[in-house]
Parts: structure tokens; C-alpha cells; sequence
């Protein structure tokens, strides 16, 4: 495992993997990048793990690297972390569970099953995460910005 | 220090202090309570400077004269020991040639046995005993469990009740308004009647039987009559009914407002004392949780406080208005025209009477109904549990019968209630009907011999219609008022315990710990069981001791002393050489790092979890302790890393990686004294060894105690420490051990040939 960040090299090979060489001179192939704290701190606490997941690599502060580096970790982050923000609940069908959700997304509409009010959960304070029947995961980072229908929806559920 | 003991049993008291010799003094007593055929009969042992006396209660009751006394020179008896079997004692005094006398005791007086003969060995080694009381300065004693508690506990909630006298103050003035608002309309019914409608209906028939005079005339008169009293005639009848509308109007704004501050008090007061019930709970010692089923306990803080909140809200107030009503009533009646007014209260306490019996009859009925309900739900909690077994041994029709057979006498016990339920409320209708009746007869006679008009009887009746409902709601207050009552019965259990290990009255600061364990003497027992007796243990700071033993052997029980879950029954614990009683109980456990069998995650994120013990850990601080309880690259392939919701509800992980978490918990909390309950015992080999690295870093420079079935788990114990039936029974190194063919070497070659087995 390493700390230091001054003498790692980060880069894509051909064939669109990560290729991350440590400061002893060691190529590392597909290196994944992990967040520690993807919810509560987000920007910092970062593992790059080798492809037997064997970490390789440990970013307390994402600012301390270099920028070309910061810049490929930043966006092999956003790649593997698909979670879409919810800004408005369109509809909820039923008032039992399992129920059909429609709901717009930072990422566009979309529509899934919820299987019950387990698979909703408050995160911090203010907001929320909802994961449906297929494990896919929704985040609502602050319900007072939601309209005042889509709180109310999701308030049910909390 | 010879003194005397101050509760000598007052029956015995004149006949043994007569047995005195002069100068003698007394320094213990027993009393056992079975004679030598186990028939319950009190008698006494005393136990003097230089005798040990004993008397048997004869047929005039202990203490009576004719008793005869035997007695021992101290110096002649050999020994006394006490021992239980299965719940009976015997107190046995050993001479040169064998047993001397014995005395039985039941199970309950055990302790008291035992404490007598600690008081004879201390006299006979000329030491003075020291009594619980009268332990060094600073220790508490331990208490005595809480008597039971009487059926008044309502009252007891006053306590809870006192933060908010306003509010309730405030309630009941409003409770007042509301009733006697509620008592003004049929008060305005009587001027209505008596000034306005009869004269005027009287000269209307006046004018109408007039004989001779033409129908034209009459016509002529009526329509005087109206011209003449009209402007009366409105303005009363617009003053009545003005004030029986503006009654109403305030009767429901009052009884509006009373309603959101009864409801406010009552939520307040379930409120500080689920608070209340939850912080003391916590405070108990982990012996009163091993007792009591933690379905009980919680329905203790939720249901139970609910029901009380609903008590104090609804049928309190109702109970209070109803009262306030029927008196208010009554006394409106009486001023009215006592006679009539008794008449129509006559009956009234046998009715009341009635409805209360036939409640009565409800009540059991309710409570068969919800008995038999309970054994209904049990059927389910007890298969849906265990439904493996049910399907594998393929007993489901059997477990179907079972319910149904139990679903039969829900239905016989509810048909049952059903039946005196359907007679009940005609009853009450019936009843209603009865007192009308009542009312109008004497109401008749009364106008007719002139006592009263004919409003007041119209009074008299609107009154008394609402004066049975009420009796029906009164008669429900007495059940609601049982179970209320039997609720906060059960909340002052919890709150009446005294924590059986109590905070020091002069505690000692354990800063900071160097972790040198001492026990001296110790014994515990559980009930009258002795589990540990007599043990004596010295542990250097950051030396591992491995415990060894068969189950039962008193492992845990040593480690739970050592944590201050318990606290001795004899001896001492000390730390440092500081008997561990003298440290405040929070403070001292802050220097104790547990890992369990099988570790506890609460719901909540891994980061919280492994921060369990010291909230304000940095990030920084976390991830450290994960990586050196080999936790950190797992908790990195969760989805949401250190962010991962565990515990129930959450994301499931396996044994091992639990235990590593709880392992870094207690890396955190950096312990200077580690306790492992069979940290490993409970994953397989593989994962053993996983662990194991992470022990080793959390043992460095720790005292350890750890137990371990497994022995290979132990290599590292500087001692071993081989416990059987409560006993030390030997110490060493695992060489020294193995080859000295006690029982760590059965236990060892025991599990060396079922290593053996398994590998072939």
C-alpha cells in the first residue's frame, strides 16, 4: 500500500483500462478506484485497488494529486458510481408494497419497483436513498428541496 | 470486634438472650426453617463467643418456652459447612467423630447459611467479619431485590405527572367549563316551559273552552292574546334558546380545548416515562436482562406506556367529567325538589351496582378472549420460526391442527363474550327507560299535588336520560383503570430495580490504567448456585491468560467479574490494587475492550459501528483500526464502503467479517485490558486465521483474558489457566500442561483426535 502521491503515474491503455504505476516502479493493470466514505465524504478517502482488489493505493485527500491523475480517478469514480439524484417523485402507484415508482432523475425519467419501505433510508440528516427490487440505488441528498408532493411521497416511506 | 447482631428474629429474641451466659456475646444467627423430617417448622442456631447454641420451634411456635436448646463449645466443632442440593440446604456441624447435627433450610435461606458460616470460620481464625455494610469505605452495598409493588401504582405516576402541573391545572378548569356548559340547556328548558309555553297554552284553552261565546269572538281573542304576549313571548323564548345554542356552542369549544391539553399532558407524561424506563433500564446490570425476555421488555416501554398515555388522556378525562356530570346533576335536581330528585336518584345505586357486575362478567370474558388470542399468536411464533424443522420432518398438517385447535377456543371464549356483550347494551337502554318512567310517574304525582310545574319535570327529564349513558362509560373507567394500573405496575418493576452493581459512594478515578487484575478470594454465585468459589489470580500488565475449561466451568462468569457485569458475592476484584467497586462503573468499563462470540452490529453504517465506543473517532482513526483488524479490504468491496449500512435491515456480512469489525471497535477504544469471549469459536479455520492477525495486533501490550475452546487459539497465552467447576485447577504453559495429564491434557488430546478424525 502506498501513500505518498508525488511519483504515481496514472493512465489509460489501449484497451481503456487503468493503469496505475506506484512509486517502486510497479505497473498496476485495471486498478479500480474505491470511495471509503461515498456517502458522508465523498471527495476524499480514496482506495485504488489492483484487479485482485488488493488495494495498491490509499488517497486521503483527493487536492494532494496531481491534476492529470485527479482528473482520471475523478472520472473513473463517476463511471463505476451510477447512483441518479431524485428531483421529483411523478408518481407512486398503490399504497401497498411492492409499489411501481416513476420518478425524475438528474439523469432523466425513469421508472422501478420499490419492495417495501426497508429499502428506504434516511442518510444524514436531510436525506435519503431508495434501492429497488433490482439493487439499483436512488439519492435524494436534501428532501426540503423536493417539491412539496414528492416529500410528502417519500415521507410516507421514512 | 465482637458486637451484636441487631435483627435477631423477634420471636426467638427473649428465649436466646436468656440461654446467655453472662458476658456472651452473640456474633451470628441462622434460622433454619425445616426440621430434620422437612416439615416447615422455624428454628435457630446462634452463634456465640465461645457456643454455638440451636433450638427447634416447638408446638407453641418458635421462641416459646419448653424449646430445647443443645449446644456446642466453639472449640469442640470440627467444622460447619452448607451445602444445597435441588433447592434444599443442610447445615451440617462436623465434629472429631463425624456428623454432630444438621439443620435444613430451603433454597431462600441459602445465602443466609452460608453467611453464618463464613461468620464461624472468621470467629474461629479470631478475625472480625465484615458484613456488606461494613466493607471498606467507598463500596456500596449490594441491594436488596424491591419488594413487590401494590396495585396503587397509579398514583405513583403523580411523580411524573408534577413537571406538568400547569398544563393540568389548565386541563381540569377546562374539564370543569366543559361540564358545566354541558349542564345549562336543560336549566333554560325550565323559564321556557313554566313562564312562557304553559300560561300561554293555558289562556289559549281558556279562550277555546269560553262557553257561549261564537267562534268568531274566540278568533277575535286568540288573535289579542298574540298581539298582547307576542313581544314577551319572543323575547324570552330568544333568551332561552340564545343561551342553550351559546351552552353548546361553549360546551364544544371547551371540551375542544380540553381535548388538545389532556392530549398534550397525557403524550408529555408517557413521553418522561418511556425516557425514564429506557435510561434505567440501561442502567441494569446484564443479570437482570439474562432473567427477562426482551419481547416483555420492550412491550414494557412501548405498549405499556401507550396504554397509560391513553388512560391519562381519554378515560381518566372521561371518567372525571362523567363524575363531575352525575354530581352536578344530582345537586341541580335536588334544588330543583329534593323529593322528586330522590325518587329519580333511588335507583340509581343499584343500577350502578348492575352495570358494574355485568362489566365484571365482561371483563373475564375479555380476558379468557385475549388469553386464548395469546396461545393463538404463540402458535405462530413458535412454528414460522422454526419452520425448517416443521417441513423437514414434514409436521405441517400437525402444526395446521395445532392452530386450528387453538383458533377453536378463540372462537368459543369470544362467542361467549359476545353473547353478555349483545345482552349488555339493551341493558343500559333498558335501564335509561326504567329511570324515565320513574321520573314521569313521581314527576305526575308531584304536579299534580301542586309541588312542582311542568318545566321542571321537563328538567327532571332531560337530565336523568343522560344519567344512565354515563353510568356505562363509569363502569368501563373500572377496567381501563385495572389495566392502566397493571401497565405502570409493570414500568415501576423496571424503575423500582435498584442496578445490582451500584456506583461507588466515593468513587476512585481510574486514570490511567495499567492493567495489573487481581482477584482475591473471589466467589460468585448465581441464585444459591455457587458457580465460582474461592479464586485467587494475579495477572501482570500486558500478559495473555488463556481460560480453559469445560462449559460451566465458570469462564464467562470470571470474565463478566472482571467487566463488572457482576459483581462478587465474596472477595474482591482489583485493578491496579483498587477494588474495581470503587471506580465509577462507565468510567472503569472505558478502559475494557470486549470482542464477543458472536458481536453485536447495531443498525447504522460500518464507520459508526466500528466508532461504537469513542463517537468522536476520526475518519482518519477508523480506517486505521479497520486496517489493523484486517477489516479494511472487505469493507471496501461493500457498495457504500465505510458508508455501508449493517446491523438488521442492513448489508448481511459474514461472521468473520463482523467479528473483525467488532475487533476494530475495540482497537479504537485502545483498552489497556482485553477480554476475548470466544472471538473465534464461532467462524471456520480459514477465517480463524484471518482473525487471529487481527487479534495479534490488538493483543500487543494489552492485558489480555481470552477463552477459547479451541486451544490452538491460545499458542500465544503467556499462562494458561485451566478452570473446572468454578476452581483453578491448574496453570501453565501449553507444554508444561500437556504433559502434566491433567485436564487441559484430556481436553487437548480430546481435540487432537477429533482433528484426527476429521482428517481421515
Amino acid at each position: 500500500m502506498e501513500k505518498t502521491l508525488g511519483a504515481i503515474e496514472l493512465s489509460h491503455d489501449p484497451y481503456g483500462r487503468l493503469v496505475l504505476v506506484d512509486g517502486g516502479g510497479r505497473r498496476h493493470v485495471g486498478v479500480e478506484t474505491i470511495r471509503a466514505f461515498p456517502l458522508s465524504e465523498p471527495h476524499r478517502w480514496i482506495s485504488i485497488c489492483n484487479a485482485e482488489g488488493v488495494e495498491v493505493l490509499w488517497i486521503e485527500d483527493l487536492n494532494s494529486a496531481p491534476a492529470a491523475a485527479r482528473e482520471l480517478i475523478v472520472e473513473d469514480l463517476a463511471r463505476r458510481e451510477f447512483m441518479p439524484v431524485i428531483d421529483k417523485v411523478i408518481h407512486v402507484s398503490g399504497q401497498s408494497d411492492p409499489s411501481q415508482w416513476e420518478v425524475q432523475t438528474d439523469r432523466g425519467t425513469t421508472r422501478f419497483l420499490l419492495k417495501g419501505d426497508d429499502d428506504v433510508r434516511r442518510i444524514g440528516p436531510r436525506g435519503a436513498m431508495l434501492i429497488d427490487s433490482s439493487g439499483m440505488r436512488y439519492l435524494v441528498p436534501d428532501l426540503r428541496r423536493l417539491d412539496a408532493a414528492s416529500r410528502r411521497t417519500l415521507e410516507r416511506y421514512l | 470486634m465482637p458486637f451484636i447482631l441487631p435483627t435477631l428474629p423477634d420471636a426467638w429474641r427473649r428465649a436466646a438472650l436468656a440461654q446467655l451466659e453472662a458476658g456472651e456475646v452473640i456474633h451470628a444467627w441462622f434460622a433454619p426453617d425445616l426440621d430434620a423430617h422437612l416439615r416447615y417448622v422455624e428454628g435457630l442456631v446462634l452463634l456465640t463467643d465461645r457456643r454455638l447454641l440451636s433450638a427447634e420451634a416447638t408446638v407453641d411456635g418458635p421462641g416459646a418456652d419448653g424449646s430445647t436448646w443443645r449446644e456446642w463449645p466453639v472449640d469442640a466443632v470440627g467444622n460447619l459447612r452448607a451445602i444445597e442440593r435441588n433447592g434444599l440446604g443442610t447445615l451440617e456441624l462436623l465434629g472429631g467423630a463425624g456428623r454432630e447435627c444438621f439443620w435444613r433450610y430451603t433454597a431462600a435461606r441459602a445465602n443466609a447459611a452460608h453467611e453464618f458460616v463464613r461468620r464461624f470460620d472468621a470467629l474461629r481464625r479470631g478475625m472480625p467479619f465484615k458484613t456488606a455494610e461494613e466493607h471498606e469505605d467507598g463500596v456500596a452495598p449490594a441491594p436488596e431485590p424491591s419488594p413487590a409493588v401494590s396495585t396503587r401504582t397509579l398514583l405513583r405516576l403523580s411523580r411524573f405527572a408534577r413537571p406538568r402541573a400547569r398544563l393540568i391545572a389548565l386541563g381540569f378548569v377546562l374539564t370543569l367549563a366543559t361540564t358545566a356548559a354541558g349542564l345549562i340547556p336543560p336549566y333554560l328548558t325550565v323559564p321556557l316551559v313554566d313562564n312562557v309555553l304553559t300560561p300561554y297554552q293555558s289562556e289559549v284553552k281558556a279562550i277555546k273552552s269560553q262557553e257561549g261565546a261564537s267562534a268568531q269572538l274566540k278568533q277575535q281573542q286568540l288573535a289579542k292574546l298574540k298581539e298582547t304576549e307576542g313581544p314577551r313571548f319572543a323575547r324570552i323564548v330568544a333568551l332561552c334558546l340564545g343561551g342553550i345554542a351559546a351552552a353548546a356552542v361553549a360546551s364544544w369549544l371547551f371540551g375542544w380545548a380540553q381535548g388538545v391539553v389532556m392530549a398534550r399532558v397525557s403524550e408529555r407524561v408517557a413521553a418522561d416515562l418511556r425516557n425514564a424506563t429506557y435510561a434505567h433500564l440501561l442502567k441494569l446490570s446484564l443479570e437482570f436482562f439474562g432473567g427477562k425476555r426482551t419481547g416483555d421488555l420492550i412491550s414494557r416501554i412501548s405498549s405499556d406506556t401507550d396504554r397509560i398515555c391513553n388512560f391519562l388522556s381519554d378515560n381518566l378525562v372521561d371518567f372525571i367529567t362523567d363524575a363531575l356530570m352525575i354530581v352536578g346533576t344530582a345537586a341541580i335536581l335536588v334544588w330543583f325538589d329534593p323529593v322528586l330528585a330522590a325518587a329519580t336518584l333511588l335507583p340509581f345505586p343499584l343500577v350502578a351496582w348492575l352495570v358494574y357486575y355485568v362489566r365484571g362478567q365482561l371483563q373475564h370474558g375479555f380476558q379468557r378472549g385475549g388469553r386464548a388470542w395469546a396461545a393463538m399468536t404463540n402458535v405462530l411464533a413458535d412454528t414460522i420460526p422454526g419452520i425448517r424443522v416443521v417441513k423437514a420432518f414434514a409436521q405441517e398438517q400437525r402444526e395446521v391442527d395445532r392452530f386450528h385447535a387453538a383458533n377453536d377456543r378463540v372462537l368459543e371464549a369470544n362467542d361467549r363474550v359476545n353473547t353478555v356483550w349483545a345482552f349488555f347494551w339493551p341493558l343500559v337502554l333498558l335501564l335509561n327507560q326504567a329511570g324515565l318512567l320513574m321520573v314521569w310517574a313521581f314527576g305526575a304525582w308531584r304536579v299534580y299535588d301542586f309541588r312542582i310545574e311542568a318545566g321542571v319535570l321537563v328538567a327532571f327529564l332531560l337530565y336523568i336520560s343522560r344519567f344512565y349513558t354515563r353510568l356505562e362509560s363509569m363502569s368501563r373507567m373500572f377496567s381501563m383503570t385495572q389495566r392502566a394500573a397493571a401497565s405502570s405496575q409493570r414500568i415501576f418493576e423496571i424503575l423500582d430495580r435498584v442496578p445490582s452493581v451500584p456506583e461507588p459512594t466515593q468513587p476512585i478515578q481510574p486514570n490511567p490504567v495499567r492493567g495489573k487484575i487481581e482477584l482475591t478470594g473471589v466467589g460468585f454465585r448465581y441464585g444459591n448456585r455457587p458457580i465460582i468459589e474461592n479464586l485467587n489470580l494475579s495477572i501482570e500488565p500486558g500478559e495473555m491468560i488463556g481460560l480453559v475449561g469445560p462449559s460451566g466451568a465458570g469462564k464467562s462468569t470470571l470474565v463478566n467479574l472482571v467487566c463488572r457485569f457482576y459483581d462478587v458475592t465474596e472477595g474482591a476484584v482489583s485493578v491496579d490494587g483498587v477494588d474495581v467497586r470503587r471506580f465509577p462503573v462507565a468510567e472503569y468499563r472505558r478502559h475494557i475492550g470486549v470482542v464477543l462470540q458472536d458481536p453485536f452490529l447495531f443498525y447504522g453504517t460500518i464507520a459508526e459501528n466500528i466508532a461504537y465506543g469513542r463517537p468522536e473517532a476520526t475518519r482518519e482513526e477508523i480506517v486505521a483500526a479497520a486496517r489493523a483488524a484486517r477489516a479494511h479490504e472487505f469493507i471496501m468491496r461493500l457498495p457504500d464502503g465505510y458508508d455501508s449500512i449493517v446491523g438488521e435491515r442492513g448489508q448481511t456480512l459474514s461472521g468473520g467479517e463482523r467479528q473483525r469489525i467488532s475487533i476494530a471497535r475495540a482497537i479504537l477504544i485502545d483498552p489497556r485490558i482485553l477480554i476475548l469471549d470466544e472471538a473465534t469459536s464461532s467462524v471456520d479455520t480459514e477465517t480463524e486465521r484471518e482473525i487471529q492477525e487481527a487479534l495479534d495486533n490488538l493483543i500487543r501490550g494489552r492485558t489480555t483474558i481470552a477463552i477459547a475452546h479451541r486451544l490452538s487459539t491460545l499458542r500465544q497465552a503467556d499462562r494458561l489457566i485451566v478452570l473446572d467447576r468454578g476452581k483453578i485447577v491448574e496453570v501453565g504453559h501449553h507444554q508444561e500442561l500437556v504433559h502434566s495429564s491433567g485436564v487441559y491434557a484430556r481436553l487437548h488430546r480430546a481435540q487432537l483426535a477429533m482433528a484426527h478424525d476429521m482428517a481421515e
